[in-house]
């Protein structure tokens, strides 16, 4: 039995956190379960499998696209002597702020068969058409482009904690550089790429406006299409309780993929190993890094700004967007807080209380990982206006709303850094006599510290790019950047939607950078 | 040192915005700022109004770039403390299906029939008062009186005209099942206006034959995208030739894009169910506190001002009579339109599983 302590500390949070992620699993339940029959023949249409399919197929190709570009760079700009390496460092995580819905439509109507691109390309080369990029290569490619980010932010982490001394043996036992850098970095970063491709395949599942944009039917978009087009709540969250499922195979998957992560080699190496010379590669190397930016973040940065002096010059007025910038960044940011602090115990008896009822927890808070946020929404909303009706509708309700959505990605992190902790120096500090709190902030804390704050971005990022439980569980009247991109976009006003979607980037970048440059300092 | 940098650095962008948002305007004022100087606030109905004129919660199916400055014209007329949630039609249904008698909500605005169908069948509606129903022609309320049509846009077809003119284009849209549009059309299958249309052509058509229509038009490789924007844009930019949509997205891009963008509106004026016109509509949720207030806001949004309003800053039809369309439309009345009520539209899911079944949604 715990102590009562323990209990009110660690357990009692835990348990809460699942019990409301159980809350939208036990709506789907019940809508199902309330649609009859009807629902059901929902699952034997042969369109089911097909769908099925299609999203598994998606998922795997863009994890490994994602590994082919985050990879390198991670190793690039951490490992080598790279030109440019720091700005780099700073540039390339940055595709992770702009929301799929506005990405796509600025791939489409950059790259589209008569897009921006096909008209500089017509006069020259007479090129009247580029090949269709809707369906499955341009779901690809937009998702593969603006996700990347979640592999290269783990791995770089895992890169800068790798312990060189292995290496170093492995070199002093005649394994060239690259056969050492297989045999131990690459083995030692098995773990974070699963933890990284496993990021990509969930925000994959839950993705709207990639495949709605370029029409590949996904479980999300075919959620969607019930809720949108046929009013089918009951259809939908058939093919959401699926969608659940199939979330925890992929979970499985992963920690299949990971192996048996090995504590102690990431525990405490501050040593800097030497930077690896890239010679005449070294010009390729920044050449690749730099079209993998101009791609995932110019591109689409300059087709906004392209919207945006378009309407400018036709005579649009630049709304004033202060209060809405500060609704996004003070939801968001409580949003990262409250996942943060709800995630701490849920990690912690992941890490250190292995067993039944800490793995049934985690299982539990794993269970909507994968949920597209209409669905989560429509979960609360039955809850709340039935029987939470003082607290429907209000800014913990929708902090709430994230925390059920954002929980597994914030307990993820945390827990990868409480690994790094080993529980010898906790016991060492309370050999010494420090008390259980003293030994919380003077030595938990700080080791967890770069794990807390890239959960925290992590976070962050996310909720600011959040739109169905915002529109449909914030405050009545409460608008942030991206309800009110697409309150543009919707209509096609694209012009108008180019400045929020400007903002929303510029105002999620700042904490990234600092994030990266603050990883970068501690190096 | 680096690290004092950035730990500085971040207070200092907390500060920034804090600090920028001291100053800042509510978020009714910055409503107000998007509007684009109107008609001149007009004064609506000076009744004597009490001393305290209470609330009303609007759940707005209809974009807020489209009907907030007229809402907030509303609130500053009366006075009343208006409150508006925005989203899509169908996910505002939704959320109204799972709030059910503790909704929040006193008048849902939606974009199409179907999704005031779908409150309207759930019983969630309450009905509304002649003097509201009467206002528009029978057609365009819901037969029960429990919803009523503010706005109407027709289906119509935009074309490239780099690429035809509008003698090019056929009599009705079984015309693009023939080979020579092979790969020439672009639609949105998933858009609630393509599926409602579709729910008309069940009705005049029927079952076999609206499914003939929508499996020539598969077979005859069109083109999908996932919103009207969307094929406005391609037929801009000439990926296909035509598209099948509502009237008034052309307007919006002729203002971001000039005279010069090459697409126009070419009605088909057949008097099938491919000319159809469908309303946006507006009805009281029966659990409402505020009735009074919800009955003043439908009759202000059927006045001449409201109606004005949305014919000349939206392009869409008014309801009402002796309100002028813009003269960029063919008027409403020179519209050979089917003899549909708009309360037999409601069917989503019937059309979207047809839909899904020809092969529409890939």
């Amino acid at each position: 039995m715990p102590s009562p302590r323990a209990f009110l500390l660690l357990w009692l949070p835990a348990i809460l956190a699942a019990a409301a992620v159980l809350l939208p699993v036990a709506y789907l339940l019940f809508r199902a379960a309330d649609g009859g029959d009807a629902a059901w023949v929902t699952l034997q249409r042969p369109h089911t499998l097909d769908t099925l399919l299609r999203t598994a197929w998606l998922c795997l190709a863009v994890t490994l696209v994602c590994l082919l570009l985050a990879v390198p760079i991670a190793w690039l700009t951490v490992r080598t002597d790279l030109p440019l390496r720091r700005l780099w460092a700073v540039l390339t995580p940055l595709p992770l702020v702009i929301p799929s819905y506005v990405g796509a439509f600025l791939y489409a109507s950059a790259l589209g068969p008569r897009g921006l691109l096909q008209g500089w390309l017509e006069e020259p080369f007479g090129i009247t058409r580029l090949p269709d990029i809707y369906g499955f290569p341009g779901a690809l490619l937009v998702l593969s482009l603006l996700n990347y980010p979640y592999v290269l932010l783990v791995v770089r982490a895992a890169l800068q904690r790798v312990d060189p001394a292995q290496e170093e043996a492995a070199r002093s036992l005649g394994h060239g550089a690259w056969s050492s850098f297989w045999r131990v970095t690459f083995a030692q970063l098995r773990p974070a790429m699963a933890s990284g491709s496993l990021l990509v395949v969930l925000y994959v599942l839950r993705d709207f406006g990639a495949v709605a944009v370029m029409r590949y039917t996904t479980f999300t978009r075919a959620i969607y299409i019930q809720y949108q087009t046929a009013l089918d709540r009951s259809a939908a969250a058939v093919l959401a309780l699926i969608l659940i499922l199939f979330s925890l195979v992929v979970l499985f998957l992963e920690s299949k993929a990971r192996g048996r992560a090995n504590q102690l080699s990431n525990a405490a190496s501050n040593r800097t190993p030497q930077r690896v010379q890239l010679g005449a590669w070294r010009w390729p190397a920044a050449v690749f890094c730099a079209a993998v930016v101009f791609m995932a973040l110019l591109l689409p940065a300059g087709v906004l700004l392209y919207w945006l002096v378009r309407g400018w010059l036709a005579g649009q007025v630049l709304d004033n967007a202060t209060q809405l910038i500060w609704n996004s960044v003070s939801a968001s940011g409580l949003g990262a807080l409250t996942v943060v602090v709800m995630a701490l115990p849920v990690a912690y008896l992941l890490a250190r209380r292995p067993g039944r009822a800490s793995n049934l927890i985690g299982s539990i808070t794993n269970l909507a990982f994968a949920l597209p946020g209409i669905v989560i929404a429509l979960a609360l909303v039955f809850f709340g206006a039935n029987y939470a009706l003082p607290l429907y509708q209000t800014m913990p309700m929708l902090v709430f709303a994230y925390m059920i959505l954002f929980l597994p990605q914030a307990v993820a992190a945390v827990r990868t850094s409480f690994q790094r902790v080993p529980p010898q120096l906790e016991e060492a500090a309370r050999s010494l006599g420090r008390g259980p709190l003293g030994v919380l902030r003077r030595v938990t804390l700080p080791l967890l510290r770069p794990g807390i704050s890239a959960a925290a971005a992590l976070v962050f990022l996310t909720a600011m790019k959040e739109l169905p439980t915002t529109l449909l569980l914030a405050p009545i009247g409460f608008k942030t950047l991206a309800t009110s991109v697409w309150s543009f976009v919707s209509e096609a006003f694209f012009a108008r939607a180019a400045w929020p979607a400007l903002l929303l980037i510029l105002t999620s970048s700042l904490p990234m950078a600092l994030l990266v440059l603050r990883e970068e300092n501690d190096n | 040192m680096s690290r004092k940098f950035a730990v500085l650095s971040f207070i200092l962008m907390v500060g920034l915005l804090l600090g920028a948002c001291a100053p800042a305007p509510q978020p009714t004022a910055v409503v107000a700022a998007t509007a684009e100087p109107t008609e001149p606030a007009a004064p609506v109905e000076q009744e004597a109004a009490p001393a305290d004129p209470g609330k009303l919660v609007i759940y707005s199916g209809r974009s807020e770039s489209l009907v907030a400055p007229i809402i907030q014209q509303f609130a500053d007329a009366t006075g009343i403390e208006v409150e508006v949630r925005y989203g899509s039609t169908a996910e505002m249904a939704a959320a109204l299906l799972e709030e059910g008698a503790n909704s929040p909500a006193d008048v849902y605005y939606a974009q199409d029939p179907g999704g005031i169908g779908a409150i309207e069948d759930a019983g969630l509606l309450t009905t509304l008062p002649s003097s509201i129903l009467e206002r528009v022609a029978p057609g365009y309320a819901s037969p029960n009186g429990a919803w009523v049509g503010i706005t109407a846009r027709a289906r119509i077809v935009v074309y490239n005209t780099d690429a035809l003119s509008a003698a090019d284009l056929p009599a009705d849209l079984w015309g693009f099942t023939e080979p020579e549009w092979n790969g020439r059309v672009g639609l949105a299958p998933t858009n609630a206006s393509f599926v409602t249309m579709v729910t008309g052509m069940r009705q005049v058509w029927g079952e076999d034959e609206t499914r003939a229509w929508l499996e020539g038009i598969a077979a005859n490789n069109p083109v999908y995208y996932s919103g009207n924007g969307g094929v406005v844009t391609a037929v801009g930019a000439r990926e296909v030739e035509v598209g099948f949509v509502n009237h008034y997205y052309l307007y919006q891009f002729l203002a971001e894009h000039g005279e010069g963008f090459p697409v126009r509106n070419h009605y088909l004026n057949n008097g099938g169910p491919d000319s159809l016109v469908m309303v946006s509509g507006a009805g009281i949720l029966a659990s409402g506190q505020n009735q009074e207030n919800a009955e003043r806001f439908l009759q202000f949004m059927l006045s001449q001002v409201a109606q004005q309003y949305f014919a000349s800053r939206t392009y869409e039809y008014p309801l009402v009579e002796g309100v002028a369309t813009s003269s960029l439309l063919v008027p409403l009345t020179d519209l050979n339109t089917p003899e549909i009520s708009m309360g037999g539209l409601s069917d989503m899911s019937g059309s979207a599983a047809l839909i899904e079944d020809v092969g529409m949604v890939p």
